[in-house]
């Protein structure tokens, strides 16, 4: 625990960030979007806990963070979901190429 | 090296190679599953650093709960075996650029940066009564308006997705 330091536990969290990211940019399908943003919520609930525990251990205030972002990360994946299937229903297709009509 | 840092890197390559294997396989069941597996070492990472009790809300909420919801919506859209079309490479060549550039930055930004060590290393301990104390605590360090906040949202986004899916009588026009 002690051997490990804190900049490990950043590098880790930045290399998963970079590679939500990097799904963000390359996949078309609306789902596979949503996983992406997901490994990012992730990376940045790794990052509040590592900084709370490594930096100030007398508080809890990075765990508190990362609670409400889980909260959060539920309830955007729930509508983006009922978005998601909405749109499937009007356009039998859930590639963002497909939905333009707002897009001008 | 101690067991405990052999720990950690396994975990961490775990994490690592599901989620790279989440956002690059063709087949979206089972980018679904990877990411379902990097959640998971998500809150083994948790375990680790010895924060139980998130380390169970994590697997509750997003193993239990997102990853559940996103496979059933994949069953409810699209055909689960069919192998989605290939990143075209322009875009592919400048995803993978753009995310190295922004990693070798912020990691280069990370490793000169000197993190101080606190003063009065009291070992870090988290108990699950501290927690419940400060959510629902009205003074200095306390968390009861955000918590407030977050039941509204909850509540708000729920009856949001049900007018959002509920079924409409008319068939929607198309443009």
């Amino acid at each position: 625990m002690t051997n490990i330091p804190l900049t490990n536990i950043l590098f880790l969290s930045t290399a998963l960030f970079f590679i939500g990211a990097y799904g963000l940019f390359t996949r078309r399908n609306m789902i596979t979007m949503l996983m992406s943003v997901e490994l990012m919520l992730n990376s940045v609930n790794i990052n509040f806990v590592a900084f709370n525990k490594y930096l100030y251990p007398d508080k809890l205030g990075g765990v508190f963070f990362s609670i409400f972002i889980i909260t959060i990360a539920a309830a955007e994946a729930a509508v983006a979901i009922a978005i998601i299937i909405n749109l499937y229903r009007s356009h039998h297709s859930i590639d963002v190429e497909d939905a333009s009509e707002m897009k001008y | 090296m101690s067991a405990a840092s052999i720990i950690f890197y396994i975990i961490a390559a775990f994490i690592l190679g599901t989620g790279i294997l989440a956002v690059t396989t063709r087949k979206i069941f089972r980018a679904s599953i990877w990411l379902l597996f990097s959640l998971i070492g998500i809150a083994s990472l948790y375990f680790w650093m010895q924060l139980e009790f998130l380390a169970a809300v994590q697997i509750i909420v997003y193993v239990g709960g997102i990853v559940v919801l996103i496979i059933f919506s994949i069953f409810l859209t699209i055909k689960s075996g069919e192998e989605m079309p290939k990143p075209i490479l322009k875009r592919n060549i400048f995803a993978i650029l753009a995310a190295l550039s922004g990693l070798a930055y912020t990691a280069r930004q990370i490793s000169l940066y000197p993190f101080k060590k606190p003063e009065n290393s009291a070992a870090f301990e988290l108990k699950v009564g501290d927690i419940g104390r400060q959510m629902l605590s009205t003074t200095d360090h306390g968390y009861l308006l955000p918590f407030e906040l977050i039941s509204m949202l909850l509540l708000a986004s729920m009856i949001g997705c049900i007018v959002i899916a509920l079924k409409q009588k008319e068939p929607v026009n198309h443009l």
